[in-house]
């Protein structure tokens, strides 16, 4: 939280956010803060149900907060804005279009005053920078599931958005497949200009792609510690296996037990762990 | 399967149903009245085949008029209740009350209401019968809608009406011609029954009728050959339409 006001591209405050349910009021967020300035990538990790989902609709502006402030560029978000693109656990590819259709989609809603040919090359272009040259007119049902999230980034960046918002995307994927996309990450970050919040369960995911790692506390979620992630740009998998990402994640596993609210003795027992982020890949 | 076989292997199927139902009749010796045999059929088409004709097409276009107004309804009330969870909480239970009511009791009602418009009470009753399966596939087509879908567009700024031109009315077709195939056999049924319910001298119901009052066996038989072969037309046109507009939908089949 060191970046002053003006180079953090999100902004978020001191955030409140309860859902009004049957049962009463259901604190979510209470007190949550994170600044993430442009360009860079954080991701969000804490403990299941905490509140992640609801952090990333406040940014879309889908929902709005209680107390406290969301901001992007400057400006508080009042409505859904047009700079914003997001992609899920569930790649929610629309069966009846092809791939190429589907990526496109977001340039058929935002405004803007390209040709057909126009939009198509964009989609052309994102499908190779992902790797999916040649699907571009399968359908989503022809594609692995691999294949199918890597499509929905593209959706999700067609219109150019500045900020890109993954609520669990690599969530439903088998290690490998997941570690192909998570390279694939860092080519779409080289080529395009976003700012990125991610939202993951899997440490080693948030270590090797992201600049800053947010903790949240379990519901209602505040910030409960944030780490920088001292590596540049340029990643490569065997990072991971250094003494310092090891550090990093046995830090980060720790706090995720505080926030899970387990009894710290049982740490006394995980430093051997060989895999510290495998505990809770997706939900 | 080759395009000649799949026409060839129904063909084939309801040749040998005529075989069987001619051997049937044959071996028993049943007599015309207790059972007609195909062999009667041609007789009874030809002697009456103008009335077929002009009976068959009043049958057909007040179905079709009835399975017109399902759809429109249908598809407006299963939006309303795919939208809405309160419309929907307070809907269900009248349309579940209405639709179990047998449609029998409602045609004196029908006919009382609207007394000499017998075209527009046949079309109604086509219509009561029907309109169900469609308005709870629409609806729950859109209320079963993942909500990340509706984000995605949400998020681009996007209005409900683009979602639902987009995204909620292209994904909820499947279902909705998975239930437009049970409203075409359940419109038939609505029109036979107050073409035979209320007889008013038109329609296959009435032709049905007056051959049960004549005693012409064979031709009421003929009747309801006629009417299979109507609801199966009907049908494929739905299953054609289907094709065109949600074939992406059938990739599980191959
Ligand atoms: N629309 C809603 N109405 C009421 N309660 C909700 C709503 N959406 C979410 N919740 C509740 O709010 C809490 C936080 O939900 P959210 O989806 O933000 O959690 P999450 O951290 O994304 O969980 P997960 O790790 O399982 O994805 C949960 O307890 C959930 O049950
Ligand atoms: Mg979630």
């Amino acid at each position: 939280m060191s970046s002053t006001p003006s180079d953090a591209l999100i902004r978020i405050s001191d955030v409140k956010h309860a859902y009004r349910t049957d049962a009463g009021p259901l604190p979510v967020l209470d007190g949550f803060s994170v600044e993430v300035p442009e360009g860079a990538f954080t991701a969000v990790v804490g403990p299941s149900g905490c509140g992640k989902s609801t952090l990333t609709r406040l940014i879309a502006g889908l929902l709005f907060p209680d107390e406290g402030d969301v901001i992007l560029h400057g400006e508080k978000v009042t409505s859904p804005r047009n700079t914003v693109g997001m992609a899920f656990q569930n790649p929610v590819l629309l069966e009846w279009r092809t791939i190429l259709d589907n990526v496109c989609l977001p340039l058929e809603i935002v405004p803007n005053d390209l040709s057909r040919k126009q939009r198509n090359d964009r989609g052309y272009e994102l499908l190779a920078m992902v790797g999916l040259q040649g699907f571009e007119d399968k359908k989503p049902s022809e594609l692995s599931g691999g294949m199918r999230q890597r499509a929905s980034l593209c959706r999700a960046l067609a219109h150019r958005p500045d900020v890109l918002i993954l609520d669990e995307p690599f969530g439903a994927l088998d290690a490998f497949t997941r570690e192909d996309l998570w390279q694939i990450m860092h080519e779409l970050r080289h080529n395009e200009a976003f700012t990125c919040l991610l939202i993951t369960h899997d440490l080693r995911e948030s270590v090797f792609l992201a600049d800053q790692v947010v903790v949240m506390s379990g519901r209602p979620a505040k910030t409960q510690y944030v780490l920088d992630v001292p590596f540049g740009r340029e990643r490569v998998l065997d990072d991971l296996y250094t003494p310092e990402a090891t550090q990093m994640l046995l830090d980060l596993r720790h706090q995720i037990q505080v926030a899970q609210g387990r009894p710290l003795e049982e740490l006394e027992h995980e430093p051997g762990d060989p895999e510290p982020g495998a505990g809770e890949p997706g939900s | 399967m080759s395009s000649k076989q799949r026409f060839a292997t129904p063909i084939i199927a309801l040749v040998i149903f005529a075989l069987l139902w001619e051997f049937l009749v044959w071996i028993n010796d049943w007599p015309n009245y207790v059972m007609a045999s195909p062999s009667d059929l041609g007789p009874a088409f030809y002697k009456f085949r103008w009335l077929f004709l002009e009976f068959g097409w009043d049958t057909l276009w007040r179905t079709v008029a009835g399975l017109m107004l399902a759809i429109a309804f249908g598809v407006v009330v299963g939006m309303i209740m795919g939208f809405s969870r309160t419309m929907r909480e307070a809907l269900y239970p009248l349309l579940v009350g209405f639709n179990a009511i047998p449609k029998a009791t409602v045609v004196p009602v029908v006919a009382l209401l609207l007394v000499g418009q017998h075209n527009l009470n046949t079309v109604l009753l086509a219509f009561m019968i029907s309109f169900f399966p469609i308005t709870v596939s629409i609806s729950i087509g859109l209320s079963t809608l993942e909500p990340e879908y509706r984000d995605i567009l949400l998020s681009l700024g996007a209005s409900r009406l683009t979602i639902f031109r987009k995204i909620a009315l292209p994904k909820t077709l499947p279902e909705f011609f998975g239930a437009l195939k049970v409203a075409v056999t359940l419109a038939f049924i609505g029109t036979n029954l107050m073409e035979i319910v209320e007889p008013h001298g038109r329609g296959l119901g009435h032709l049905f009728d007056s051959g049960k009052i004549s005693a012409d066996y064979p031709l009421m038989f003929a009747v309801l050959i006629a009417l299979a072969v109507m609801g199966i037309g009907l049908y494929y046109v739905v299953v054609i339409l289907e094709k065109i507009f949600a074939g992406w939908a059938e990739r599980q089949e191959s």
